[in-house]
């Protein structure tokens, strides 16, 4: 277990790679092409970063004619959802009612 | 469990607020304001003083002042008491405000995680804090 989450930490810590797996989350399948468009990296680097989403078990592939179609695998990371978002969600969660009072509160 | 229990971890929340820290420093350091933002307490500026955060849904949490430096830096230890020790929680969280050129740059640091908590460690320590806010909402969607 604490293997795996080394593993998607890892995984996760490249801003590129998790900028690529936000899109996938958030916009559902897409092509390599499609990626690439936005990604502000090469073809290569893109394919190099989802073959290691893959490997993580973050992404799953399907090829489709020429195409290969990659999707967000989001029970990959429910080992990473417990105690990570609980914590940093809660502190956000206050530091939104304190910018709330600030607001309220006199010079 | 193989990693020494002595291990310290942390996580970190930090936002750039659009108010002097003089302001901020009331807000955290005044009960009645302390109430509205964070919980009920009983909690005085004075380093040793002994207080509880008692939360909405019933936990009291057991906290003593550490460090304070007028509208610069608070500290105060976070205990939380429970039968079952994989819910004991010993932490310290520290405040610290930076002046900026458009208010106050607050950084929220929680050290002293158990050594089972390390998923909290990474994840606040690679700053993925609203990554996983969005993520969370990704998931809420997806059902």
């Amino acid at each position: 277990m604490r293997n795996a989450h080394n593993v998607l930490f890892k995984t996760l810590a490249d801003p590129t790679r998790r900028a690529l797996f936000e899109r996938l989350c958030r916009e559902g399948d897409q092509t390599v092409g499609a990626l690439t468009a936005r990604a502000g990296v090469s073809q290569p680097a893109v394919s190099k970063h989802l073959a290691v989403l893959k490997r993580a078990g973050l992404v799953s592939d399907r090829h489709k004619g020429r195409e290969t179609h990659y999707s967000a695998q989001l029970r990959a990371l429910a080992p990473l959802l417990d105690w990570t978002s609980r914590m940093a969600g809660f502190w956000q969660g206050r530091f939104d009612q304190l910018e709330d009072l600030l607001k309220r509160m006199d010079q | 469990m193989n990693k020494p229990a002595t291990e310290t971890l942390s996580v970190v929340v930090e936002r750039e607020i659009p108010h002097p820290p003089e302001k901020i420093w009331r807000a955290l350091t005044q009960p009645h304001l302390i109430e509205e933002w964070l919980m009920k307490n009983d909690f005085k500026p004075a380093v040793g003083h002994r207080f509880n955060l008692r939360g909405d849904w019933g936990g009291v949490l057991d906290c003593e002042v550490l460090a304070i430096e007028p509208n610069r830096t608070l500290s105060y230890t976070w205990d939380f008491a429970h039968n079952d020790a994989a819910y004991n929680l010993k932490s310290v969280v520290t405040f610290t405000l930076t002046p900026t050129r458009t208010g106050t740059h607050l950084r929220m640091e929680q050290s002293g995680f158990r050594p089972d908590q390390k998923q909290a460690f990474g994840g606040a320590k690679a700053g993925w804090q609203q990554f996983f806010e969005k993520l969370e909402k990704v998931l809420a969607r997806a059902g």
